[in-house]
């Protein structure tokens, strides 16, 4: 390839990226109107609490899909995510109902859990150098009876905002005034991540493992290790979903969770990261969450039932991986 | 006689590469055509026009009296032409009879018949007086044995010129007296075979007539019994050397080991050793498959080692990651860069650092601005075309993206630099460049172990070479005595 010929094309696939995460903002404002003008004016919509339902939606969702972004951009994948995520909250729940622990260890055992099951798809991917798809299949199973196991089989009931220790839905959620102070969190944690991934080398040794892991190694990189962190890391984030979880639906029910990690995976294919790993934002990864939440609160409540809104994600979802596909078709062009 | 092949005049050209200029040879009837010359000499690639897999893009190929231009390997098969490849084209799970006749088993009705298929193949195999059941499931042979199973499948399509390239490469010794016992029974059936190989005894003990050919071009054709070795040798890097060589070692006669290498060992290396001298750029000669990438990703830690020591200023350095290897100062930059030296997706200035980013951060925070000023220090002192830090490996040249590994280890302060075919696939001018660059850290009193299979490019160079042949280390030249005969001597001499 010549020098100047790859600057050329460059240019042009520096355009075609900022193109498409603009087209991906773009139908987010453009899903978010449609919803927000049809259900107002045909269906009576109650704007803020319409507003507040997507941004409810929006926390866990944003939580699975932040921590999977750092595994997909190192070209690996978790598929355990949902069902990790709902073993937390079953240990948590388990822990204060029938451990009669208090909320804040409650919560914190959440944490444990989800993190433990981040070391463990870390050691299998990066010790064990299973493939990432396997290795969270199997997490993913693990993850679904060993936390039904735990809750002994009963759906898990946390406590509403009134009953002693509702008051982590206070402060995850929303004060008892309805002001929605989960945003803040959710925010926090974006700003924790989007650091981690921008600014530190954990967030360089991500991109140079997804671009080209042997080369990293090469580079005297222990990269064993950094994966290792990495998964964990994403299992500290499915911690906080489980959290917002407990807090957003207070049931918790057994061997539930399985096709959330398809949501989250979803979100971050949406948003423009590359399931070959190597690129991607984290920035987009939330343009994503809010267009799966919007969808799936907007298809509700304009009335679609429920078979038809899963089928409609399921579509969303195809149409983000044919994108991609046609992402790394055009890339590789480029190349050659 | 007439001969069954005639290749005239021929050219090809891959983007980059002259393969082929004015090429030609000449195949018999019951003879064994050996075909030779240097790693990229055209051998390989001139065969694969004869067997259909290339299309070339000039001269005249005439097959059989018939002048041809074959587009697929099965028209190449339908005249008898058959291609047998080091990697062999069988199903290592079915039996010998199945891969004999796959794609055309002999059916009774809508069924396979199994009977006839290993009677069929039993017939073959004995006609070729093979000791192979057609029975046996195929992985369970050894290579020579598959080797001569892909050959009766060849006969069986009326082959009658059989192209073989390296044959006998992952044989062992035995195992190569049978393939020529073979090879003689098919030579009295009047097969014509072109033999692709660069082991010049196993020419010399099996060919009827030999043909050098050296960058492309044809260089003469010999009878075998006629020749010396020697002569072949010449004949093989007897090209003309547009750039002088080095006229005398450039190291201080005083200069102190920085590295030793004893007795390195594992499936692919047996017992090399060897010294470098501060300021030092030692040559590492071989032919493919001699195993020096082998030996330079065992010094970096790269692959494990099962024996052997190494050590750095004197004392020993255990190296067993290329973490370790970084940390003793040692920088590996690869054959090929873009699956081992560089993370193409990301940009100039992150592989610029990417073997050194713990020492640009600011507490927890990585220093872009530091970052941004190494890599631009970088750029100019080696002269790194890139129109932005930012812009991705990608998009550069094959030159400046050899130079961006350079950089990865001169920004990680390495002493001791392996460069692996460090001008492969870069035009001339990029390719002085590196050498200018080379001679340059080693005026800074680095240490350079080069290895190179272009010949003037390892006598322009080096200040002393190494030469090794299928592990072994088979000789060393001080740059004062090196020739290309020498070097091709020893590149092609076999120990065990």
């Amino acid at each position: 390839m010549g020098g100047k010929s790859g600057i050329v094309t460059n240019e042009v696939g520096v355009k075609r990226f900022d193109l498409q995460k603009l087209l991906t903002a773009a139908s987010l404002v453009l899903l978010l109107v449609f919803f927000m003008t049809y259900g107002y004016f045909a269906r009576g919509l109650d704007i803020a609490s319409f507003s507040v339902n997507i941004l409810e939606s929006a926390y866990y969702i944003g939580f699975l899909a932040i921590g999977v972004t750092f595994i997909i951009i190192t070209g690996g994948i978790d598929l355990s995510l949902g069902t990790v995520m709902m073993c937390g909250a079953l240990v948590g729940g388990t822990a204060f109902n029938t451990w009669h622990l208090p909320m804040v260890v409650s919560l914190i055992l959440i944490l444990v859990t989800t993190t433990l099951f981040g070391l463990l798809n870390g050691f299998l991917v990066a010790r064990l150098k299973l493939p990432p798809f396997i290795a969270t299949l199997g997490t993913m199973m693990i993850a679904q009876g060993f936390g039904a196991t735990i809750a002994n089989v009963q759906t898990q009931r946390f406590p509403t905002m009134a009953d002693e220790g509702g008051w982590f839905k206070q402060v995850f959620l929303r004060t008892q005034d309805g002001v929605p102070v989960g945003i803040i969190w959710f925010l926090v944690l974006f700003v924790i991540a989007f650091f981690l991934l921008n600014k530190t080398r954990f967030g360089k040794y991500t991109f140079a493992i997804g671009s080209n892991a042997e080369a990293a190694r090469l580079s005297g990189i222990n990269t064993q290790r950094w994966l290792f962190l990495i998964y964990m890391v994403s299992g500290i984030f499915i911690g906080f979903a489980g959290i917002l979880y407990a807090a957003t639906f207070t049931t918790v029910i057994p061997m539930g969770g399985a096709g959330l990690e398809l949501q989250g995976i979803a979100a971050v294919v949406i948003g423009g990261t590359s399931l070959s790993g190597g690129s991607g934002s984290l920035s987009g990864t939330i343009i994503g969450v809010f267009i799966m939440a919007t969808l799936k609160v907007g298809l509700m409540a304009v009335g679609i039932p429920q078979q038809l809104q899963t089928l409609l994600i399921g579509v969303v979802v195809v149409l983000a991986v044919m994108m991609d596909i046609y992402r790394q078709n055009s890339a590789n062009r480029i190349k050659s | 006689m007439e001969s069954v092949v005639s290749m005239r005049k021929i050219q090809k050209r891959f983007p980059g590469v002259h393969a082929l200029d004015d090429a030609q040879i000449e195949v018999y009837q019951g003879q064994v055509h050996g075909l030779i010359g240097e790693n990229g000499a055209g051998k390989s690639t001139l065969m694969k026009v004869l067997a259909g897999i290339y299309e070339k893009d000039d001269g005249s190929v005439v097959v059989k009296g018939q002048s041809v231009s074959y587009k697929t390997p099965t028209d190449a098969l339908s005249d008898g032409v058959c291609m047998i490849h080091q990697e062999l084209n069988l199903l290592p799970h079915l039996t010998v009879a199945d891969n004999i006749y796959i794609g055309r088993e002999p059916k009774k009705g809508i069924f396979l018949d199994k009977k006839k298929t290993v009677a069929d193949a039993r017939a073959v195999l004995e006609s070729l007086n093979l000791d192979i059941d057609p029975e046996e499931q195929l992985s369970r042979l050894s290579v020579a044995k598959q080797q001569m199973v892909e050959i009766a499948k060849a006969l069986t399509y009326d082959a009658d010129i059989l192209i073989m390239d390296e044959p006998t490469a992952a044989l062992t010794d035995s195992e190569i007296e049978d393939l020529f016992r073979f090879i003689n029974d098919l030579k009295a059936k009047n097969v014509a075979i072109v033999y692709i190989s660069h082991r010049l005894e196993e020419l010399k003990k099996i060919t009827d007539v030999v043909t050098v050919m050296r960058d492309g071009q044809y260089i003469d054709t010999v009878k075998t019994s006629e020749t010396e070795l020697s002569q072949i040798i010449s004949m093989m890097v007897g090209r003309t050397i547009y750039v002088e060589p080095k006229a005398h070692s450039m190291v201080a006669p005083d200069a102190p080991v920085v590295m030793r290498v004893e007795d390195l060992e594992s499936p692919d290396v047996h017992g090399v050793g060897f010294d470098l001298y501060r300021g030092e750029i030692l040559g590492l000669a071989g032919l493919m498959g001699a195993g020096r990438t082998e030996t330079a990703r065992l010094i970096f830690g790269a692959d494990p080692k099962t024996g052997g020591q190494i050590y750095i200023n004197g004392s020993e350095a255990r190296i067993n990651s290329p973490m370790d290897a970084v940390g003793c100062g040692i920088g590996y930059l690869s054959e090929d860069r873009k699956t081992f030296g560089l993370a193409v997706g990301l940009s100039v200035a992150d592989n610029t650092v990417m073997a050194s980013l713990e020492n640009y951060m600011r507490g927890i925070v990585v220093d872009e601005g530091k970052i941004a000023d190494a890599a631009s220090d970088m750029v100019d002192k080696i002269g790194i075309k890139t129109p932005s830090l930012r812009q991705l490996v990608r998009n550069l040249s094959g030159g400046n993206q050899q130079k961006v590994v350079v950089a990865k280890w001169l920004v990680r302060n390495c002493d001791i630099l392996i460069f692996d075919e460090p001008t492969r696939g870069i035009d001339v001018g990029a390719k002085s460049e590196i050498y200018k660059l080379m001679s340059q850290l080693i005026s800074e009193g680095k240490s350079i172990i080069m290895i190179s299979s272009e010949m003037p490019e390892l006598l322009r160079m080096s200040d002393r070479i190494v030469v090794m042949n299928e592990g072994f280390k088979t000789g060393e030249v001080k740059i004062e005595e090196a020739t290309q005969e020498s070097i091709m001597h020893y590149a092609t001499t076999r120990i065990h």
